[in-house]
């Protein structure tokens, strides 16, 4: 005899299931499974907000408390997508006011938001607590104060790197006197100053705030009466770090820094003045995470600091730390996860620090549990990659930047790919990977070969035919994203592997070799898949297909084709292809 | 089959335009400070060529920083970090440049006496006021920022971080650095 549980007793059971996978999977068990999952899914992400419309989500899951999204693709960061690409989370706002009254978190990355979006946020969700806006841009300080005028139990307000149109500090005086929710505050992407009373004050009134980031504009000689008001801080994040050399100031603030004895992350350190340095001493051992990456300061200072950060697990850092503090991190911070070294100069035509690929070699000697890396340097060696390779075989991510496109093994000449070879052959967890230097095809078949974990790709001037595209479209099973600039990869490839496309979240290419008549194919071959084709020439219709089309942008979705393109994107469907049939 | 060779051609900028590679946009936004620069003071005041050094044609996206982190960095650009503290400096009417190491000194007092040695002038005592109004030559430096500023407003400390090189400026040219 079957019977089946209750749907409460399901319904509990699934409740402890967290992952959107595990969710997934669960859902294709039975339709009765499908309907309880459906209800009782509280959480949803969408990697790719053209993948799916609002209207579809809502039908499917009628009860979600928290929304994650993200909208333009990732090369948008580095100014290859046109301004007006896209990416608007309006009609998502303005379909979820109506659905989803108890929602409580909105998380957005590289989407328009605008102070219009804003203002429907702080008055359509009476229970609104997160709002974290990651690389978003559309909004200014006028939207942020709708949203700590209304939101009355806001939690958390993070705008990391968001481009805010700054018209005043004012927004943050729109805090009510009797709002004391506040855990996590992140202003540091803004340019003006906030009403320094108003923010004291908000602190003081918030006694489960735990994250703090301060932008540029809080002056030092203020935060020590911040921070005072503040000893529960896990992450801070100072304001401009520096001061005239005050000994009153310098004693002040390593007496509010030494009361903190919950601070495990740093940030901020824009203009640091070193001898301000040693007022946070007294944290450094308890401190996980450090980012001064925008501390132009040299190479012993910085030193100084990190190699008392005996619990280190990341640091970001600018390469004026040089080899020799790379060095002495490694000897110093064994707890050390990843690290990501940034370009000081990277428009410089010289070195301007001595920075090179030994630094990341001591590194990956002496950190045995490294396994993210973002490393900016001007040359590299195969040796050294092929050491890196096998000190970490549990890497994860590695994102290389040799700043000379193009540029060879500088002790043999040859290209990289021995080296990039080694990495994807031992690190056999690898999830993400970001190419550089000189590259042949060669590279891309130890890729398809070996990087069957692999679910992001990055790849620039590489390359020497088609099928180096073909080897990664071909051999990593795992791979979601791929973006692609300045490669020769054309048409064959692509049209080859085009059911690949499928399994795919985005593949980005732009200054490649894919014709506009390939592209009208691939757009007619795969019903499901969007095929954008980026044209900032005009319309590719009054060039011949054989044309190499500015930028092609692939992604799969349910939603069928935008209908917010702006002028210079066109998709390819079959409604453009002229090959109805009747 | 069209090869179509010139798309695969190795070269700097996008398929479709023989245009040279696009310059980048330097920012434009600056941090607000309290300084004087002599170019508010006065418009006569000449901006001295810094020589910025050499820039390569520039790839769109490339190198791959984020514009916020490559903005912050056009505003704080370091000092000549030799790991020593030297910096140039220029005399008007000298037939070459000197170097000299600014670690070495603790004060204005010391770094001035050293300059009027190096080049057998005299630099004269400065005052907020009148600057060094009254001497033949008078000191002035270029920041992190680019501006040009008279050697003497900001702390020694905050001094020595922020001078990328120095210039002994003729009294009379200096006479728009020292009327407030």
């Amino acid at each position: 005899m079957a019977y089946s549980f209750p749907e409460e007793v399901l319904e509990h059971v699934f409740s402890f299931l967290s992952s959107d996978k595990d969710r997934n999977s669960v859902s294709l068990v039975c339709k009765s499974w499908y309907e309880i999952e459906r209800w009782c899914r509280r959480r949803i992400f969408v990697g790719n907000c053209y993948a799916v419309s609002p209207g579809i989500v809502i039908r499917r899951f009628p009860e979600v408390r928290a929304v994650e999204m993200k909208g333009k693709p990732h090369f948008a960061d580095f100014n290859l997508v046109p301004e007006g690409w896209g990416g608007y989370v309006y009609p998502w706002i303005a379909a979820m006011s109506a659905a989803y009254p108890l929602l409580e978190e909105i998380k957005l990355k590289r989407m328009v938001v605008t102070d219009e979006c804003l203002e429907l946020i702080s008055k359509s969700f009476k229970n609104f607590k997160v709002l974290v806006l990651s690389s978003c841009e559309g909004f200014t300080t006028d939207g942020l104060a709708s949203i700590a005028a209304n939101c009355r139990h806001l939690r958390e307000l993070d705008l990391r790197e968001s481009e805010v149109e700054d018209l005043s500090g004012h927004w943050l005086s729109h805090f009510p006197d009797n709002c004391t929710s506040l855990v996590s505050l992140n202003m540091s992407c803004l340019g003006s100053e906030v009403s320094f009373s108003a923010l004291e004050r908000l602190v003081a009134r918030s006694p489960n705030l735990r994250t703090l980031r301060l932008n540029r504009a809080v002056p030092l000689e203020k935060l020590a009466n911040l921070i005072r008001r503040a000893p529960q801080l896990v992450e801070l994040g100072t304001g401009a770090y520096s001061a005239e050399i005050r000994s009153d100031i310098l004693l002040n603030l390593t007496e509010a820094f030494s009361a903190c004895k919950q601070l495990k992350g740093l940030s901020g350190f824009w203009d640091v003045v070193p001898a301000y340095l040693p007022a946070m001493y007294s944290v450094c051992s308890g401190i996980t995470s450090l980012n001064l990456s925008y501390a132009t300061i040299q190479s012993f200072d910085l030193v100084k600091l990190v190699t008392q950060c005996r619990n280190l697990q990341r640091l970001w850092v600018l390469d004026y730390i040089e080899d020799s503090g790379l060095e002495a991190l490694a000897s110093s911070c064994k707890d050390l996860q990843e690290l990501r070294v940034f370009p000081s100069d990277p428009f410089g035509a010289e070195p301007n620090v001595s920075l090179t690929e030994q630094g990341l070699v001591s590194v990956s000697k002496g950190c045995p549990k490294l396994q993210s890396v973002l490393y900016f340097c001007r040359q590299m060696s195969n040796a050294a990659l092929i050491s890196i390779a096998k000190n970490r075989p549990k890497m994860v991510r590695f994102r290389l930047c040799i700043i000379e496109p193009r540029a060879p093994d500088y002790l043999t000449l040859e290209p990289l790919d021995a080296g990039f070879g080694a990495i994807v052959e031992n690190c056999k967890e690898l999830r993400r990977l970001s190419l550089s230097g000189l590259l042949t095809d060669r590279v891309f078949k130890y890729i398809g070969t070996h990087a069957k974990k692999l679910e992001m790709l990055s790849i620039a001037f590489a390359g020497d035919s088609d099928l180096g595209l073909h080897h990664v479209l071909s051999g990593c099973e795992s791979l979601r994203k791929l973006e692609i600039r300045d490669c020769p990869f054309g048409d064959k490839a692509l049209l080859a592997n085009a059911a690949k496309l499928e399994t795919m979240r985005s593949l980005w290419m732009s200054s490649c070799s894919v014709s506009y008549g390939a592209c009208k194919l691939l757009g007619q071959k795969m019903p499901r898949l969007n095929v954008e084709v980026i044209d900032e020439r005009g319309p590719p219709d009054s060039r011949p297909d054989s044309c190499p089309v500015e930028r092609l942008y692939v992604y799969r979705t349910v939603a069928g084709r935008r209908i917010d393109m702006p002028g210079f994107v066109w998709t390819m469907d079959d409604e453009d292809s002229g090959l109805r049939f009747s | 089959m069209d090869l179509n060779l010139k798309a695969t051609e190795l070269r700097l900028g996008l398929p479709g335009s023989d245009e040279p590679a696009e310059q980048l946009q330097s920012s434009s936004s600056h941090v607000k400070n309290n300084k004087r620069s002599c170019s508010e003071i006065d418009g006569s005041c000449q901006k001295q060529e810094s020589g910025a050094p050499a820039q390569k044609a520039q790839v769109v996206g490339w190198p791959p920083v984020r514009s916020y982190r490559k903005n912050v960095m056009e505003q704080q650009k370091k000092p000549e970090s030799d790991g020593s503290g030297f910096v140039k400096v220029s005399m008007d009417g000298a037939p070459y440049l000197r170097k000299i190491d600014l670690k070495l000194y603790k004060n204005y007092f010391d770094l001035l006496k050293a300059l009027e040695n190096l080049f057998k002038c005299t630099i004269g005592v400065y005052s907020e006021r009148e600057g060094y109004n009254g001497s033949e030559y008078a000191p002035t430096y270029e920041d992190k920022d680019g501006d040009w500023m008279l050697v003497g407003d900001v702390p020694w400390d905050m001094f020595i971080t922020s001078c990328k090189r120095l210039r002994i400026m003729k009294g009379s040219e200096a006479k728009g650095l020292g009327c407030l």
